[in-house]
């Protein structure tokens, strides 16, 4: 097992370099000035410029650029962002907000998704099983930023139960709202996960056998249909964690969340390579380990599965 | 075993029926309505009795017993009718109360010892818990004795193992332990060894025997196998499309069948036949007489030609360990053997014994490690494409599934159809002459054609198999356990059709089988492959008669049925 996991994070260097090189491409090919656009309407200072570009080394060729970005994460210094903060710092401030959402939303559709999915699977073809199915069909049809502003039109101002927008400090209490809309597409298909594999292993033999044998309703369900069940779901929840982390930029846009999203669509507007290429390599890396983590939760749930033998 | 049926009757006025099924109907909903599985279904199980229920798939023989522990699938209710489980009706108890009775009361050992542990929890966990259902003592201790009181060697350890590290065998013995761990008065064992190989199947019902009569446990045994019935059964109830045809005392039903179908079974059980060969031969009656459709006449001294010739087969294959590292498994180690034109020969064999792996090598659908194989004069390795196809028309395949060889999306015609038009054989309408021929031969009538191989029993299916690969008029099939899992009747409908055929039009086979009473039915040679080496080689009737391998006399012992006492006119 040991070797296995030193392999994985081995793997990981590749794909760190490959995807620093890429998004650092992309970003030098985006088409603009990035320090003209810093002038706004004032008429570009030509002095004040040069030395701008050579400070963010935007006078270098792309090779070059992308070498001196290299070495600055190697020295640990990822340098300053357009407005003069280090992006460690600023790195050091979004990430947890956007974490504690992506957390916070994955809680939700793990511990309803399952829930429900498990019963509606247990009650087939009854009313919970039909209405849950066609509730999950629904949200997962409207697009998430629909979802966003109706819920936070309707709970967050109407009934006031949320606070609508999200303050600086970005509490948990703050978070619920977002959250929920962040998990909620996430939840259909975990809740249709579980119904599907719950079906499946309900007739199992091993399923029978264990009802043979005299244990309870209960026991059977929890130790027998509800593990083997939740082998499929835990991977798709552990993909979901990176996908969470990267893809709460509408979210967040709707709640005002000073979170990665955020501060990524706004590096981008404004052409500021290292800081975009800083997030999405951090984002990247969380991708990569919430697979491996998959994978480990996966042969701890299915002994089957030996990854050294 | 007339000394139990003895007692039977001798206590039946004292002494309450254990089990007692009256009148019992079973239904089924589907979305036609309600399907009657069982009707008016009558049985009686004493305290310490063993009983069987025989019949083939379909006949409600596992649906009655499994309505006895209340767990009838789903869709399936009781209909009608009392279970009576010492005195008390349980065809409609609560839920709470079969979880009571089920383990300590009414124990099961199911059919598929591959699918019937949970897969994720090790096995003394699965021990364990039904210790701790039946309120009894659970501790590590306990597991392990439950364990080795099945026969598992090693219990402590082998109890810390998952399913996966446990071969076929030892999984059964876990769910027997399982089944008689909390002692239940009743067993209901259901074809507890039908998916295993015939020497562990002999060595696990032996142990059954014993742990029953040891804790004076009454079974319910499922079979299809009405000479394993008879053997291991005080009494044999056969059950055929849902009811209950005829039930007696086992010799005496077998000796005397009323029923037709009974009649029927008796007269095709492979495993009867082979022992009423045995016996036959003991009294020195000719054996071509009870064979005669099945046997064909080889005469010794114009032997036909070799057809196939195996020379040092071997197969060694790859696995993977760990990083870079492989270790070398040899399925198949330097075999030899060959094939004469226009007979049969079969390789036997447990599962593991490399026999499948040499269909495959003659098929050349494998590639072999080292060796040759010969057919008709060429080595079949230096063919190149264009002879490989024409290869592939002169010697075709026979499988064991017929679920899974025929492609659903096809209608039967296409099916059979598709051979000749991957080689360009004929045009249109002389193709559709050729299937409506081939349907007949495999006695299907010609409006099968149409129709899908859903709509068609396993029997059916596996005659679509036999006519697809007689559409290239081959001269060599290779059929890879071909029979093995069709219900006993069909098999001996599907052994005569290919014993009629290779008569009709001289086919030669190569037989590939774990069921050492088929190949007495249908084979001139045998080779007896164990652990991918060739033991023995020889005809039929030497090798039955004088086995020279202990191995080969432990499959043979293995055969069910061996132990009764059969007159060779019972059929």
């Amino acid at each position: 097992m040991a070797t296995y996991i030193l392999k994985r994070f081995l793997q990981l260097i590749p794909v760190f370099l490959g995807a620093t090189l890429l998004v650092y491409f992309l970003v030098f090919s985006l088409p603009g000035d990035p320090i003209a656009a810093l002038f706004g309407d004032k008429p570009v200072n030509e002095a004040v410029a040069a030395k701008l570009r050579a400070q963010y080394n935007l006078d270098q060729p792309f090779i070059v650029q992308y070498l001196l970005y290299l070495k600055s994460i190697f020295t640990f210094d990822l340098g300053q962002d357009f407005s003069g903060r280090p992006i460690a710092a600023v790195l050091g401030e979004v990430f947890p907000v956007t974490a504690r959402l992506a957390v916070m939303a994955l809680i939700f559709e793990a511990v309803f998704g399952i829930a429900f999915g498990l019963v509606a699977g247990l009650r087939k073809g009854k009313l919970f099983d039909g209405t849950v199915l066609i509730a999950s069909l629904i949200v997962i049809g409207i697009p998430i930023f629909v979802l966003g502003f109706i819920l936070q039109f309707f709970i967050g101002v109407q009934l006031g139960w949320a606070k609508p927008t999200v303050s600086a400090a970005a509490t948990v209490q703050d978070l619920i709202l977002p959250a929920i809309v962040l998990g909620l597409a996430s939840f259909a298909y975990v809740l249709r996960l579980t119904r599907t594999s719950v079906i499946e292993n309900m007739n199992a033999d091993y399923v029978r056998t264990a009802t043979a044998k005299g244990l309870s309703r209960f026991r059977v369900i929890n130790v027998h249909i509800l593990r083997n069940s939740l082998i499929p779901v835990v991977t798709f929840l552990g993909a979901d964690l990176g996908t969470l982390m990267g893809g709460a930029i509408v979210t967040e846009g709707i709640f005002n969340v000073p979170g990665v999203g955020n501060r990524l669509y706004r590096a981008v507007l404004s052409g500021e390579g290292p800081t975009v290429v800083s997030i999405v390599t951090v984002l990247v890396l969380i991708y990569c380990l919430s697979n491996l983590l998959v994978d480990l939760l996966y042969a701890w749930l299915d002994p089957r599965i030996r990854y050294d033998s | 075993m007339n000394s139990s049926v003895h007692i039977k009757e001798e206590v039946a006025g004292s002494e309450r029926p254990l089990l007692e099924i009256k009148n019992l109907a079973i239904n089924f909903a589907t979305s036609n309505g309600e399907v009657n599985a069982v009707r008016n279904a009558h049985l009686t199980v004493m305290p310490g009795e063993t009983v069987a229920i025989v019949g083939e798939s379909g006949s409600g023989k596992s649906t009655s017993a499994l309505a006895a522990i209340g767990l009838l699938p789903g869709n399936g209710r009781v209909a009608a009718g009392e279970i009576l489980f010492d005195g008390e009706d349980i065809a409609h108890a609560s839920e709470k109360r079969m979880i009571e009775l089920r383990g300590n009361s009414i124990g099961m050992v199911p059919q598929d010892p591959m699918s019937n542990l949970n897969p994720v929890w090790k096995i003394g966990f699965q021990v364990k818990e039904t210790l701790k259902a039946n309120g009894l003592p659970s501790g590590p201790e306990d597991v392990a004795k439950v364990l080795s009181e099945a026969g598992l060697p090693d219990a402590a350890r082998r109890a810390k193992q998952y399913p996966h590290e446990f071969s076929g065998g030892m999984r059964q013995r876990a769910l027997i332990a399982i089944g008689l761990s909390c002692q239940p008065r009743l067993l209901i064992a259901d074809e507890p060894t039908s998916a295993l190989d015939v020497t562990v199947q002999r060595q696990i019902l032996d142990h059954l025997d014993k742990m029953t009569s040891e804790l004076g446990t009454a079974v319910l045994l499922i079979t299809h196998d009405l000479g394993l019935a008879a053997e291991r059964a005080d009494k044999v109830v056969v059950m055929y499309k849902g009811q209950v045809v005829e039930s007696g005392p086992s010799l005496e039903l077998l000796r005397n069948p009323r029923h037709p179908y009974t009649k029927r079974l008796v007269s095709s059980a492979p495993s009867l036949a082979s022992r009423r060969i045995q016996v036959a031969k003991e009294q020195g009656v000719e054996s071509d007489e009870l064979l005669a459709p099945t046997e064909p006449v080889v005469v010794e001294s114009a032997l036909p030609e070799e057809v196939l010739k195996v020379e040092d087969l071997t197969k060694v294959f790859k696995l993977r360990g760990g990083i870079g590292k492989t270790t070398d498994f040899t399925a198949v180690d330097s075999v030899s053997f060959s094939v004469r034109r226009g007979t049969t020969t079969a390789i036997v064999g447990e599962s593991g014994s490399g026999k499948s792996t040499v269909a495959q090598m003659v098929l050349n659908l494998l590639e072999p490690t080292s060796g040759k194989i010969i057919f008709d004069g060429v080595d079949t390795s230096t063919l190149n494409s264009r002879d490989l196809f024409k290869f592939r028309r002169r010697v075709q395949p026979i499988f064991q599934d017929p679920y899974g060889s025929l492609d659903p999306m096809y209608n039967i015609f296409r099916t059979i159809e598709e051979p000749l038009r991957t080689h360009k054989i004929g045009t249109k309408a002389s193709r559709e002459k050729k299937v409506r021929e081939l349907l007949d031969q495999v006695a299907l009538p010609q409006s099968t054609m149409r129709r899908y191989p859903n709509e068609l029993s396993g029997g059916q299916r596996q005659r679509i198999a036999i006519a697809r690969a007689l559409a290239l008029d081959p001269e060599v099939i290779i059929c890879d356990e071909a029979v093995s899992a069709l219900d006993v009747l069909v098999q001996a409908q599907v052994l005569n059709l290919l014993a009629e055929l290779q008569d009709n039009l001289g086919l030669t086979y190569l037989f590939i089988t774990h069921d050492l009473a088929v190949v007495r039915q249908i084979a001139d040679h045998v080779c007896v492959m164990q652990k991918g080496k060739l033991v023995e080689t020889g005809s039929t009737d030497d090798v039955f008669d004088n086995p020279r391998e202990a191995y080969t006399q432990a499959l043979l012992d293995a055969i069910p049925g061996g132990s009764l006492l059969l007159p060779p006119e019972v059929a």
